[in-house]
């Protein structure tokens, strides 16, 4: 019965577009929805030029509350908090989305969550089948780290990597040519077109693939005395031929006093290197959105098919005009109408979903889901690695999103499908849903435990058999603070009836009910997915 | 007693062979990056019947010295005080003088003495013991667990409350079980403790949780969803309601029954000990009664840099008493003949023995030869495979690499090792990489 009334009532709050702005805790609104999608900027603009060719049409915008959750997690990986939450409600600026935006920009969580993502693509692991051991893994980690927090411009990271020489120790760019499951010249050259130019050099005729493969093969490794130390550096192994091709099919030479893999950070960071710039900007784009313009990031060939041809081109301008400032990109497509569009998918519209007619609904990420349940509980889990040696020990102040290396074994992290670094492809993260998450989550220990020591941190009256207007009021601050903690918003008044119905309801076991609400928003859609 | 064991093995048909002496190449191998060595044509192969698989998996490699290869005359520099091995109820073959219960039933298994691989660390010997495949090339493969879980799980129409493939009950967390399969593939890791009551499984037993209480968080749940009823068409939130019912009709079936040991009579309980290793050997027993096709223990504590002995005499009884009232009651049951159990770690431990500060006493890692135990599923008992020498530095007779080992396992459960590994992605590969020249444990086959 009280389904259906919740269900009848959601068609109402769903009746969308309201203009009415909200204002006050007690939401009169929509939940979700926000405004009616208006055109921010020229992401909007090509978006909705490139829609109307295939007779498409956007969502309208995302609420206050959808989006404070969604930018934090997609800018931070970290859940806001309720503080957090709840003041950029009581902001009545009518900028405050943009401000937000600047805000978390310069965050130094920015760099902590950024750096996880570089760490997946460049392969950032101590174990095989990468082997950087613990130290290579923790200078790497650290370069990666430093240079997304000095917004280090994206060419001049790229060049960084190339041409990079010494102990994995101490340069810790160095490791990207040790982050390879074999050192020889052609599986460099693959790690290079995969991971810069969205390229399976498999694919490529062995001709071509031998072209590449020249650029690399000067790169010499040798050991010192130092345990697990190794040495990156140019040889002076002569070409077979000074002549060589660059991968666009222009020719170039190589004299023996230079390193080829100069010429070729020179020519994959040129202006007009597009499928260089694409690359990166899809690869923005997918993390932003869970998808990027083509079906597979990592099979981005110049014919492969891609949604909003213009809008991808207009941004890799930008890149360039900006001097591949990453921020510069981050802000404008987070400050998009396209960006800010409501999750819930639209009735009416049976289109692509591949088309961006909605922001994509995904599950947090192993690492995010781990801090947003710390964050709510405060029970940090401990990281150490025995294995390889020498033991890693992750200080317990760490966030998970903070962790250099993914040997550091944690089941749970496992369980949600972090990425294994295997092969730096976007798929080595499994972000699926399976039943031993949901075990976990319904009816775990661990679950059931932090519920129930957080409920109880609330002290619900649980003596009285009937509770009186204070109570009730008490009841609904707590259903407040509880709602903005775990869903980052207040509860609805829908909600709102349905929870007084609950807890007023004669002889309920009102600390139980507590903790059953409680588990129940953990185990909620909404908790567990970015949308 | 040396030359008694050879007059047997050569009674067996076993131990030389007549083997040429192993060239240079081979130790090379075995103590540098090894190529795995030439493959032969395999003979015609045998399939077993084997059903279930209980994996013993000695987390941080046992000593070969002190468990099934003893080498009493070779000085305190190797075997400390431990020089006076136990004769076994099989003539001719002699195991450590701290495991008597095992030496009580030396019938119901098989050692291999001569396993080898020559890795000297821990992930990549791991790897190397459970995938049968060096690290390296780009891919990584899955262990047999996981292949196993597939074939006669997920892929064989498997139909039980318990997941395929278990581990008891925490994840070796050295390499991901599943490679390449995929996610889904991993093994359910328990958590929790057997020895104690309630047995925590995670995500079936959780304390304090009455059917009831569950149920009306499970309405409550429904109810308070209401980003899901919202959103209800969209693709990702179909598959939470999927996983979330199939995990509901876990929760709610009859693995919870098989996890809970206080079923079991006291007398069996005690005979396994009462400790995490007796019962999780317990446990996986109840596992094979259900069906469950992989099992692992994951039995921590077995790298012994430092006091080793006075760590083995602490732990000796313990899991002496845990596997032989294992085997001894498969046999009983009658579940020998379709449980195949294996008992390893990813090495040995140096047979010279480090005395002085700071391990005083303590055996370092050893991948040149170390031991290996197979039993049931259509092995043979009671047999020696291959030879070391007399301190046990190095293989005299019949190595066996992990790719023999493991693929005589997948014969032996009706999987073909030269067959193409099913997978979604794909990747053209076998199920195990072609036998060594020495070749997959046809003597151990009836």
């Amino acid at each position: 019965m009280r389904v259906m009334i919740l269900t009848l009532t959601l068609l109402v709050l769903t009746g969308a577009f309201s203009q009415e702005a909200e204002a006050q805790p007690a939401l009169s609104s929509s939940v979700f929805v926000g405004k009616q999608f208006q055109t921010q900027n020229r992401i909007d603009e090509l978006f909705l030029l490139s829609l109307k060719k295939q007779n498409a049409k956007p969502s309208p915008l995302c609420s206050n509350e959808v989006f404070v959750r969604r930018v934090y997690l997609d800018v931070l990986g970290t859940l806001p908090t309720k503080e957090n939450v709840a003041s950029f409600l009581a902001d009545k600026n009518a900028e405050k989305r943009t401000q937000l935006i600047d805000d978390l920009l310069k965050r130094r969580e920015f760099a902590d969550y950024w750096a996880l993502k570089w760490s997946d693509v460049l392969r950032v692991k101590a174990e095989f089948p990468i082997n950087l051991w613990p130290n290579g893994a923790m200078t790497y980690y650290q370069w990666i780290h430093q240079t997304i927090r000095e917004n280090r411009p994206y060419d001049q990271f790229v060049r960084e990597l190339l041409i990079s020489d010494g102990s994995n120790f101490r340069n810790g760019a160095s490791n990207f040519y040790r982050a390879v499951t074999n050192k020889d010249a052609n599986t460099l050259a693959e790690a290079v077109a995969q991971t810069f130019l969205g390229t399976q050099l498999g694919v490529l005729p062995e001709e071509r693939q031998k072209e590449w493969a020249v650029f690399f093969s000067r790169v010499g490794y040798k050991e010192t005395a130092q345990w697990k130390e190794e040495i990156v550096f140019w040889t002076r192994k002569p070409l077979e031929s000074p002549d060589v091709t660059f991968p666009d099919g222009t020719r170039g030479t190589i004299k023996p006093d230079q390193d080829p893999r100069q010429q070729f950070a020179d020519w994959l960071t040129a202006p007009n290197n597009r499928q260089f710039q694409r690359t990166i900007v899809n690869r923005i784009w997918l993390w932003l959105f869970g998808k990027g313009f083509t079906a597979d990031p990592n099979d981005f060939r110049n014919d492969s098919p891609v949604v909003h041809e213009e809008l991808l081109d207009d941004l890799c301008k930008e890149l360039v005009d900006s001097r591949y400032d990453l921020k510069h990109l981050y802000r404008l497509i987070l400050n998009s109408a396209t960006y800010q569009q409501s999750s819930i998918p639209q009735k009416s519209y049976h289109g692509d979903p591949e088309t961006f007619v909605s922001y994509p609904i995904r599950r947090m990420e192993a690492e995010v889901l781990q801090d947003a349940l710390t964050q709510i509980f405060s029970v940090p889990p401990k990281y150490q690695s025995e294995v390889p040696e020498p033991f890693t020990n992750i200080p317990v102040r760490y966030r998970t999103i903070m962790l250099p290396d993914v040997s550091v074994t944690s089941s749970f992290l496992e369980m949600f499908g972090r990425a294994t670094r295997d092969t730096g492809l976007e798929s080595d993260r499994n972000n699926d849903v399976t039943e031993s998450q949901q075990l976990f989550l319904l009816n775990s220990t661990e679950i059931n435990n932090w519920t129930g020591r957080f409920a109880s941190k609330y002290k619900i009256d649980n003596t009285r058999k009937n509770i009186d207007n204070a109570g009730r009021n008490r009841l609904m601050e707590i259903l407040d603070d509880v709602w903005l903690t775990i869903l980052s918003r207040y509860p609805s008044s829908v909600e709102r009836e349905f929870l007084k119905a609950e807890f007023l309801t004669q002889g309920v076991n009102r600390e139980q009910k507590f903790q059953d609400v409680i588990w129940s928003l953990i185990n909620s859609k909404e908790f567990l997915c970015k949308h | 007693m040396l030359k008694n064991r050879r007059t047997f093995l050569q009674t067996v048909g076993l131990g030389v062979l007549g083997l040429p002496v192993l060239g240079d190449s081979f130790y090379q191998n075995a103590f540098g990056n090894v190529a795995v060595p030439k493959a032969t044509q395999s003979p015609l192969k045998k399939f077993g019947k084997a059903k279930s698989v209980i994996q013993i998996w000695m987390w941080g490699g046992p000593s070969h010295l002190d468990t099934f290869d003893p080498k009493p005359d070779a000085g305190r520099e190797y075997c400390g005080e431990w020089n006076k091995p136990l004769a076994t109820n099989i003539s001719g073959i002699e195991i450590s003088q701290s495991l008597p219960n095992l030496a009580q039933c030396a019938d119901l298994y098989s050692i291999i003495r001569g396993m080898t691989h020559g890795s000297f660390h821990h992930e990549i010997a791991s790897y190397w013991m459970q995938t049968g495949r060096e690290p390296g090339g780009g891919l990584v493969y899955p262990c047999v667990g996981a292949l196993i879980a597939k074939l006669k799980g997920y892929d064989a129409g498997y139909d039980s409350p318990i997941p395929p493939y278990v581990v008891l009950t925490t994840a070796q967390g050295r390499f991901s079980e599943c490679g390449f399969l995929g996610q889904k593939y991993k093994p359910f890791v328990t958590g929790g403790d057997p020895s104690k009551t309630p047995f925590l499984v995670s995500g079936y037993v959780v304390e304090g949780i009455t059917p009831e209480r569950r149920q009306t968080r499970r309405k409550l749940l429904n109810e308070l969803d209401l980003f899901g009823r919202l959103a209800e068409e969209d693709e990702l939130l179909g598959k939470i309601d999927a996983a979330r019912n199939n995990a509901y009709q876990l929760i709610e079936g009859d693995a919870v029954k098989t996890f809970d040991l206080s079923t079991e009579p006291e007398k069996i309980r005690d005979a396994y000990g009462r400790n995490w290793f007796g019962q999780a050997c317990l446990m996986a027993r109840r596992l094979v009664q259900k069906e469950a096709p992989y099992i692992t223990i994951n039995y921590r504590g077995w790298d012994t840099h430092k006091r080793h002995f006075e760590t083995l005499t602490r732990r000796q009884s313990e899991w002496d008493m845990g596997l032989s009232t294992l085997l001894k009651e498969l046999a009983d049951l009658g579940l020998l003949e379709t449980t195949l159990l294996w008992w390893s770690g990813e090495f040995g431990r140096t047979p010279k023995i480090g005395w002085d500060s700071p391990w005083f006493g303590g055996r370092g890692h050893y991948g040149t030869c170390f031991n290996a135990v197979v039993a049931g599923g259509g092995f043979q008992g009671g047999r020696v495979v291959g030879e070391t020498d007399k301190t046990g530095e190095k293989i005299v007779s019949r190595p066996v690499f992990p790719q023999d080992l493991l693929g005589s396992i997948y014969q032996q459960l009706g999987i073909d090792p030269d067959a193409p590994m099913p997978n979604e992605k794909g990747i053209n590969v076998v199920n195990m990489p072609p036998a060594s020249e020495h070749g997959r444990l046809t003597e151990l086959v009836h």
